[in-house]
Formats: structure tokens, sequence, C-alpha cells
């Protein structure tokens, strides 16, 4: 293991959030080996609707988290449910962390108008409601797991870009850059194999709590009916429905909340952890 | 001071516009005819044609932009599609609603962190951890499930306080104090709601700031002519940490604003957050338009406060 990730792992916060994440996206990874159900199985509605946690129905089957109005076991709609929320928040991540690299490298390697441009733009893209414009692309188009990743992506850059932007503008005036210069590196030569290189740290403390964000997102743009479609299992679709049966089955409301809460905890604990290591190593 | 003030108003407005702008072409590139929507499937297309001269929808996109631009210049929104209620007198209702809701829970919120910020600053590492852990989950639970746990709580299981609107139905024949009293009732789950999910933002943003300022050279100088703990924590440590919170007060705005819009939706608050709910989902184009704009001019106003007061609060950045 490399001496920066054993230092990381010193720190509590970041084996916490590790350890969590991990988990996670093992038990999403491996849902058909952990729960026992298909999480879309409707048997007799009757017999099987509203069971309590850790109790058995009438037909003698086990739900660790109960099931909800149609009989359908929390526990299977959480873990599969998982795979959806876990894969979106990494992928519309990604995207945004590839957009935020992309122009906030740009801005900072073009002086003059090109730059000031780029971050007119970003600061005009931070400073319109996010929520406003997330609503008028999934509400307007007809909804999809695509649309949902590609528009957190696309809203999600900005402080990524800002960020980079602002550590490239400071490695830009680094020796080993004016070294480069002076021995005739192109501007794109230096972005790509002098700037990029050095901002990965950055961009991971952004990424992880990126994530978080993200999944939190599409979990509220579910929870609406904008994002995953039933009867698929989301985590905001599950608490959307889990809503309609607080007072007789509060249990399929609270488990994909506490899943949600776990992983942004987890998200912003590595976060915290790999930042103030960044901070402590300078 | 003026010229920074100009050019902050400047890019102010550019936002805005740039807003209105973002939402028509938003709104235009969507699939599905408002026409459609509107005359219903068993419409003729001379129907259809005769709705879009109406709406103005068989005008060059630029034009009709410009039109709406200056429209609302002179106050006129347009009436709504699916209430056919003039959309001004629509949202001049509903953004008092907003802007109450949120400057409580912001003012609160921040109120909160700082609180629990200074507990964490003087108490012993084991506080320190414990408050840290509390205000990480805070942080990362989901506004619009907290407000179902919140009603599961407080109206299903304990049957304290309504769930839903801004006012009960009688509202209107109650006698002074008992009508500010159903208001407060009503108000009291969405500010809860808002207020703790951003005191976890708050709390962790201020404790960062307090912690930075402690090794600075006039904390020691402080400590060491013997002022008293809670004397260099709130005058000498505080002042300097409340700079950057200020500015974070105005950039949190527009996160505050999104949590808004789901903790409207879900209590059935009368604010801009649902009006923009309902025209989203019912495709009523007009309502959107100005909801968006609403929203947009709410959270620079915002901003633009929060610069003023970082000013107000930190020399250095008027005088820079």
């Amino acid at each position: 293991m490399p001496e920066s990730s054993r230092r990381l792992l010193a720190d509590p916060r970041a084996r916490t959030g590790a350890i969590i994440l991990i988990l996670l996206i093992g038990l999403a990874a491996g849902a058909p080996l952990v729960s026992p159900s298909d999480p879309l199985a409707q048997g007799n509605v009757v017999a099987t609707r509203f069971v309590a946690p850790l109790s058995y129905d009438a037909t003698g089957a086990f739900h660790l988290l109960g099931t909800d109005r149609f009989g359908r076991d929390v526990w299977a709609r959480l873990v599969y449910g998982g795979r959806v929320s876990l894969a979106t928040g990494f992928l519309a991540t990604f995207i945004a962390v590839l957009l935020g690299l992309l122009i906030g490298t740009l801005a900072g390697v073009s002086r003059g108008l090109t730059g000031r441009v780029l971050l007119a733009g970003t600061d005009f893209a931070l400073a319109v409601p996010r929520l406003v414009l997330l609503l008028l692309l999934a509400a307007l188009w007809p909804p999809s797991g695509v649309l949902v990743v590609v528009v957190l992506g696309l809203t999600g850059w900005m402080s990524i870009a800002r960020l980079v932007h602002g550590e490239a503008i400071t490695l830009m005036a680094r020796p080993f850059v004016l070294a480069a210069r002076s021995l005739g590196a192109s501007t794109g030569r230096i972005a790509l194999r002098h700037l990029v290189p050095n901002l990965w740290t950055p961009v991971t403390v952004a990424a992880a709590l990126g994530v978080g964000n993200a999944i939190t997102l599409e979990a509220g743009l579910s929870f609406l009916g904008l994002g995953v479609q039933p009867p698929a299992p989301s985590w905001g679709g599950m608490i959307a429905s889990g809503r309609d049966t607080l007072v007789n089955a509060p249990w399929v409301a609270l488990a994909p909340g506490v899943a949600l809460v776990l992983t942004v905890v987890a998200c912003t604990l590595l976060g915290d952890a790999i930042r103030d290591q960044i901070a402590g190593g300078r | 001071m003026l010229a920074r003030a100009v050019f902050r108003l400047s890019a102010s407005v550019a936002i805005v516009l740039g807003v209105v702008v973002l939402t028509f072409v938003l709104l235009r590139l969507a699939p599905g005819d408002p026409a459609v929507h509107l005359a219903g499937p068993a419409a003729t297309p001379e129907q259809l044609d005769a709705v879009r001269t109406t709406l103005g929808l068989d005008r060059p996109l630029p034009l009709q932009l410009s039109g709406w631009l200056g429209r609302a210049l002179r106050g006129d929104w347009g009436v709504s599609l699916s209430t056919g209620r003039p959309v001004g007198a629509m949202l001049a209702a509903a953004w008092p609603w907003t802007a109450l809701l949120v400057t409580l829970s912001l003012g609160l919120s921040y109120l909160a962190g700082i609180l629990i910020a200074l507990v964490q600053a003087r108490g012993t590492p084991r506080t320190d951890t414990l408050l840290s852990v509390l205000s990480v989950s805070l942080f990362a639970v989901p506004g619009y499930w907290l407000a179902i746990l919140l009603v599961w709580l407080f109206t299903y299981e304990l049957r304290w306080l309504p769930a839903f609107g801004a006012a009960g139905l009688d509202a209107d024949f109650l006698a002074p104090l008992p009508q500010l009293l159903d208001r407060l009732r009503h108000l009291f789950l969405p500010v809860l709601t808002l207020t703790l999910i951003g005191a976890g933002g708050a709390a962790r943003f201020v404790r960062g700031a307090l912690f930075d300022a402690r090794t600075e050279p006039f904390i020691a100088a402080a400590e060491a002519r013997g002022l008293s703990e809670s004397r260099v924590l709130v005058r000498h440590l505080l002042r300097q940490a409340i700079g950057p919170v200020v500015t974070l007060l105005g950039l949190s705005l527009p996160a505050l604003f999104s949590g808004a819009v789901f903790v409207e939706g879900i209590f059935a608050w009368p604010g801009v957050g649902q009006v923009l709910l309902r025209g989203v989902q019912s495709r009523d184009y007009p309502v959107v338009m100005a909801a968006a704009t609403v929203s947009a001019i709410l959270v620079v106003i915002g901003t633009l406060l929060a610069d003023l007061l970082r000013a107000w609060v930190d020399p250095r950045v008027r005088h820079a």
C-alpha cells in the first residue's frame, strides 16, 4: 500500500468512511447474494403486506426490514435500489469531474479572453439555482436513469472547475511549469503532462463530496417521480411510497433514508480526511 | 466601492437574464407541444393553429423571448395555462411565504451552527468529535426525508402540530392572538426541517473557520494578556471567523432555496417552490418561466445582501 493511503487510513474519519462505502457498494453489487427475494415480487399481497421488520409473513418467509404495501421485501428493494443510487451518483460525478477538469484547466492555462469567458461562464452556472435546472430538465424530457446521470453531471461541474482553476493558476507559477515552458513545451502539453497529474488530489476531495450530493439529488428526483420509474426500486422512490404508509408502516420510508444518510456521511468523512491530509502535507 | 457595487449589480441582472433565457430555451427544446397539451388530443389542426396563434407560439423564438421580457418588465407575466389565473398574482402571493421560510431558517441555522461550533472550540476533544458526528449527519440528511420523519413524529405520533399549509382552515375566523398562534404552529415544522439541515453545514464551516483562526498570533497575544477563555473565543476568534461565515451565508442561499422547494412540496407551503413544482409537472409554461425567474431574483438578492453584510462586519472588505 502506498505511503499516502496508509497515512490516510490512519485518520479515523477516512477509515469509517471507507468501511461504510465498501460495505454499501458490496451489498449493492452482491444484491442477488444478500437478498433472498426478488425486489419486484408481489406474491399474495394481502398475506404479505406491511410485515414488520424482523418477522415472518403469513407464508412463512422472513423479512429483515419488513415489507411494503405490495408485500415486497424492503431489504431486497433497499439493496437493489442501492445499485441505482450508487451507480447514478458515481457516473454523474465522473461526468462532472471530467467537465470540471477540462474547463478549469483550460481557464487556468489560457490567459486573456478565453480564460475570462470560461471563468465568467462558470460563475454564472454556479449562481443558477441547480434544482430549478434539474426540475426543468427532468420534468420536461421523458424520465430515465440516463437522463438523470447526464443532467446531474451537467449541473455539478462548476465547483470542481473553480477549484481546478485556482490550483492551476498557482501551479502555472511553479518553477517546473516555467522550466517546461522555457524548454518549448506547448500549452496543451503543459496542461496534460504537468498540471492535470498535480490536480488529482483536490479533485478527489471535490468528487467525494460530489458523489454524496449527486446521490441525494437523484433520490430527490426519484422522490418527485422524475427519476427512476416505479416499480424499479430506488431509494428516493421508496421514500416517496413510504410516505403514504407512514402511519402503519414507517419502516418503508425509514430504511432508504438511513441508507442515504450513511452514504453521504461516508463520502463527506472521506472527503474531509483527504482534504486535511493535503493541507497537512503542504 | 461604487464601481464594485455597479459591477455586482450588473452581474446580478446578467444572471437573472441568463436564467430567463436558459429556462425559455429549455422549455422550447423539450419534446411535446404545449398547444396539444392545452387543446386536448381531439383538437383539429385548425384548432391547434388557433391555440398556437393565441399563445404566440407561431412566432420566431427570439421574438417570443423579447416579447415575454418586455411584458414581464411591465408586470404582465401572462396567464397560467392550467388554472387560468394571472401568473403575476400567483407569484406575488407566493414569494413572501418563501422569503419568510428561507430567511427564518437561514438565520436560525447559522445561529445554531455558530453555537455548536463555539461549544466544539471550548469543549474537550470528545465533545468536539461527538458534535462533529452530529453535524456531519445533519448535513447528510435529505430535506424531504427529514420533513417526512418530522411529520410522522409531530403529526401522526404526538399529534402536536399540523403537517400541511401555512394556516388552518378556520384561520380567518380566529381572534388575532389565536390566529398568530395558528400561523406559528404551521410555520414550525417547515422551518425546523430547513434549520436542522442548514445547521449541520453551518456548524461544520464555522468550526473550520474557528480552528483555522486559532493559530493566528493575535489569539496567543490575547491569551498572554490574561483575557478569559470565553472573551478570547467570542471577541477575538469568532470575530475573525465571521467574515468567511457571512460569505458562505450568501453562497448557501441557492442550496437552501433548493431545499425549500422540496420542503414546500411536502408541507403544501404556498411558496414559489410549490408554484414551480406544480408548473413543471403540468407543463404550465408561463408559470415555469415566472417561477424560475422569481427564484433567480430571490437568490441573487440574497447573495447581494450577504455581500453588503460582509462589508459591514469586515472593514477590510469595505476598503478593498
